[in-house]
C-alpha cells in the first residue's frame, strides 16, 4: 500500500491547512487583482511611474517614513529599555498610553495629531514662532507617521530587551563597564534583531498610514493620499497602478531587509 | 579585605536582613545556605549591583557607597557563566581590558596567560553557544580574571558540570589564589566542595547569617536547629538532661543516655545533634568499655550508597549511622539484629530549646 502524503495522516494539520491557506489564498488573489491587470499593460504603467506627481509622492513618503524611523529609534529605544528593565508604579498606565495609537481608529489618531501640531495647537504653535510648521507641510506627515508607529516598535523592542539576562549587564559592569558602555556594547547588540524587526513593522505601518497623515497635511500628498485622490476621481484604472508601483517598492525593501538582517544578531546558533 | 556592616536589602517579598560578615584578605570564604536564601542577592550586593541597599560595605577599609560595580576592583562569575553571546571567546576574555581603554599590546600580553593557563588557545574564534559546559566555565573563569581583580566573587562555579571536571577546576581555583592572593568569597550548596575550598564558611539561610565558622564548627558544631538540618545532621532529637545517681550529668533521648560534662543544669531541654558517622556502632558487648557501649537499638534498615552504609536503629528513637564498605563487610549487620551504640560526646552537639530562633550553646563546655 503507498503511502499516504504526511498532511492527510495527521487530521489536525489537514484541517489547519485548510483553514489557513484559506488566508494565505486571500492575501495571494488581493496581489493578483492589482499585479495582472497592469503587468498586462506595462505601457500605461510606465506612463503613470513617470509622472511627476507619482514619484513626488514616492519620494516625500519613503524619506518621511524613513525620517520617522530615524526618530523613533531614536527616543523609543531608551523608552523600551526603561519599560523592560524597571517595575515602577503606574508602569500599566503607560503601557496603556503607548498602545493608543494601536487601538484607536486612524481617524482619531490623526485628529488628535491634527489638534497637537496644527498652527495654532499647543506643539504646533511654538515651531511655527521659529517658522516650523507642521499643518499641510512634510513635517506633518512625519508627525503623524511618528504617532501611529511607536507602539509596533516600542513593544517590540521592550521584548526584545527583556530577553536580555540581566545578569550579562552585571557582569559587564563587574568586568569595568559604566552603564552607558554596558547598554551600547551588550544590552544593544544583544537586541539588534529585536530593533530591526521592529522598526521594519514600525517603518511600513508609517509609510502606509493614510487617515492620520491626511488630515494633518493632506498635501504635500503621500502615496496613500495619492492613491485615494486618484481612486474618488479617476477610477480604478488610475489608482491601481499607483498602488501596484507602490506594492513592488515595499515589497522589495521589506523582502531586501530581511534578507540582509537575517543572519544579524543571531547568537544562540551553534556555529 | 571585605567587611559587611548591617547590610540589608528586600526584594519583593524576599528581604537580606542585617548581615555583619568580615572576610579577610586572601581568604577563600564560602556562603551555603538552602536555595532561595539570598546567597547570589548576597553577592550582587557586595559587587555593587544593588545600590539601594543599606548597611555599610567597605573592601579594603574603604566605603563602596556610591562606588559603582565597575570601581570595586572585583569580578563576578555566575552558575550559568553568562557569557556575551554575541562576542567570541577571545572578546569575551578581552571585554574587560578593551572597555577600560587598556592598550593593545597589554591586552595581548594578559590574553595569552590566560590562554596558555586554561588552555583555550582552539576555542578563541568560537562563539559561547557552540561551548561545552566545562569550556564555557575556563571561559568565564579566564574572562573573570583578565581584569586583576582583588576579589572573586563565584556563584555556584560546579553546579553545572562534571565530577571530573570539576576536582580539575577545584585544583586550579586553589593555584589562581595562591599565585594571585586572590580574595574568593562563593556561593555554594556542596559541604563537599565547601569542605574542600573553604577557609572559613558562612551560613545564611532566610536572608540571614546563622553562624560563621571553619568547616569543622560550622557542619560539626551547629548554633542553630536550621543549619543543623541544611548541613544535613541525620540525627537531630529533643533531649533532655538529668542528674544521675552521684550528681553527674546525663542527656537523654527516646532510649539513649549518653553521660555528658557537669555544667549545665538539670531540667533544661535541649535538641541533640550527633553525624551518622560518629554513632559507634558494636554488634558484640566490648569487655574494655561496657559503659560507653551501653546503649541497646535494633537494625531496622540498611541504605547502602557508594561510599558506605547507613542504618536505621531503633533506640525508641529512630537514629542514623553509618559506617564504610570494610565495617560492614566484618559486622556483616543485618535487620532485626541487636546492636550496642556509643556516642563519643565530642560529637553530640547540644542547642538549648526555645521558642523563637535565639538558641544558644553549649558547645563551648563540651570540646
Amino acid at each position: 500500500m503507498p503511502h499516504p502524503h504526511p498532511l492527510l495522516r495527521d487530521p489536525i494539520i489537514l484541517v489547519f491547512t485548510i483553514a489557513g491557506g484559506s488566508l494565505v489564498a486571500l492575501i495571494l488573489c488581493a496581489v493578483f487583482i492589482i499585479a495582472v491587470p497592469e503587468l498586462a499593460n506595462p505601457i500605461h504603467l510606465a506612463s503613470i511611474a513617470g509622472e511627476r506627481e507619482v514619484i513626488d509622492s514616492l519620494f516625500i513618503t519613503f524619506l518621511a517614513g524613513f525620517i520617522a524611523i530615524l526618530i523613533i529609534l531614536l527616543l523609543g529605544t531608551p523608552l523600551s529599555y526603561v519599560l523592560a528593565r524597571n517595575d515602577f508604579s503606574g508602569k500599566e498606565v503607560i503601557e496603556g498610553l503607548i498602545d493608543i495609537p494601536l487601538i484607536l481608529p486612524h481617524t482619531v489618531a490623526g485628529l488628535m495629531v491634527y489638534l497637537l501640531f496644527m498652527t495654532r495647537g499647543i506643539i504646533g504653535a511654538p515651531f511655527q514662532t521659529i517658522g516650523f510648521i507642521f499643518e499641510d507641510a512634510f513635517p506633518g506627515i512625519i508627525a503623524a507617521m511618528v504617532f501611529v508607529a511607536i507602539p509596533y516598535y516600542v513593544d517590540g523592542v521592550r521584548e526584545g530587551f527583556e530577553m536580555v539576562p540581566v545578569r550579562l549587564e552585571h557582569v559587564a559592569r563587574t568586568l569595568g563597564a559604566t552603564r552607558w558602555k554596558t547598554f551600547i556594547w551588550i544590552s544593544l547588540p544583544l537586541t539588534s534583531r529585536h530593533i530591526v524587526s521592529s522598526a521594519l513593522i514600525a517603518w511600513g505601518r508609517a509609510i502606509g498610514e493614510f487617515a492620520a497623515v491626511v488630515m494633518i497635511a493632506y498635501f504635500p500628498m503621500v502615496v496613500s493620499s495619492l492613491i485615494y485622490l486618484r481612486f474618488v476621481t479617476g477610477g480604478i484604472t488610475e489608482s491601481r497602478s499607483v498602488a501596484f508601483i507602490m506594492l513592488i517598492l515595499c515589497l522589495g525593501l521589506f523582502i531586501g531587509i530581511k534578507l540582509i538582517t537575517k543572519r544579524f544578531g543571531r547568537y544562540h546558533d551553534t556555529a | 579585605m571585605i567587611q559587611l556592616e548591617r547590610v540589608s536589602l528586600t526584594r519583593g517579598s524576599f528581604s537580606l536582613r542585617e548581615i555583619d560578615l568580615t572576610i579577610k584578605q586572601g581568604e577563600h570564604f564560602f556562603i551555603i545556605g538552602p536555595s532561595g536564601s539570598g546567597k547570589t542577592l548576597l553577592l550582587e550586593t557586595i559587587a555593587g549591583i544593588h545600590p539601594d541597599a543599606e548597611g555599610r560595605i567597605l573592601i579594603n577599609g574603604k566605603d563602596m557607597e556610591n562606588v559603582p560595580p565597575e570601581k570595586r576592583g572585583l569580578s563576578l562569575m555566575y552558575q550559568d557563566y553568562s557569557l556575551f553571546p554575541h562576542l567570541t571567546v577571545a572578546e569575551n576574555i578581552t571585554f574587560g581590558l578593551k572597555i577600560q581603554g587598556i592598550p593593545q599590546h597589554e591586552i595581548s600580553r594578559v590574553i595569552e596567560s590566560l590562554v596558555f593557563k586554561f588552555g583555550l588557545s582552539t576555542l578563541l574564534d568560537r562563539h559561547p553557544a557552540s561551548l561545552s559546559g566545562g569550556e564555557k566555565q575556563r571561559v568565564a573563569l579566564a574572562r573573570a580574571l583578565a581584569t586583576n581583580p582583588g576579589i572573586l566573587l563565584l556563584d555556584e562555579p560546579f553546579a553545572a558540570i562534571d565530577p571530573v571536571l570539576k576536582s580539575q577546576f577545584i585544583d586550579e581555583l586553589k593555584m589562581i589564589r595562591e599565585e594571585k592572593d586572590l580574595t574568593i568569597l562563593q556561593v555554594s550548596h556542596s559541604r563537599e566542595e565547601t569542605y574542600t575550598l573553604a577557609d572559613r564558611v558562612a551560613v545564611l539561610i532566610g536572608g540571614k547569617i546563622c553562624q560563621v565558622g571553619t568547616c569543622n564548627e560550622v557542619f560539626c558544631h551547629p548554633v542553630s536547629i536550621n543549619v543543623a538540618v541544611f548541613t544535613g545532621i541525620e540525627n537531630i532529637l529533643d533531649g533532655l538532661v538529668i542528674s544521675g545517681k552521684s550528681g553527674e550529668r546525663i542527656l537523654i533521648a527516646g532510649n539513649v543516655r549518653i553521660g555528658i560534662p557537669h555544667n549545665i543544669p538539670a531540667g533544661t531541654h535541649v535538641v541533640v545533634c550527633i553525624r551518622a558517622a560518629d554513632i559507634i556502632i558494636n554488634p558484640i558487648c566490648d569487655p574494655e568499655n561496657p559503659e560507653f557501649f551501653s546503649n541497646e537499638g535494633i537494625i531496622k534498615g540498611l541504605r547502602e550508597d557508594e561510599h558506605g552504609v547507613s542504618v536505621s536503629i531503633d533506640c525508641g528513637v529512630m537514629m542514623t549511622s553509618w559506617f564504610s564498605r570494610r565495617e560492614q563487610k566484618r559486622y556483616q549487620l543485618k535487620i532485626g539484629q541487636k546492636v550496642l551504640l556509643g556516642f563519643p560526646f565530642q560529637a553530640v552537639q547540644l542547642i538549648r530549646k526555645e521558642c523563637g530562633e535565639d538558641l544558644s550553646v553549649f558547645h563551648s563546655s563540651l570540646s
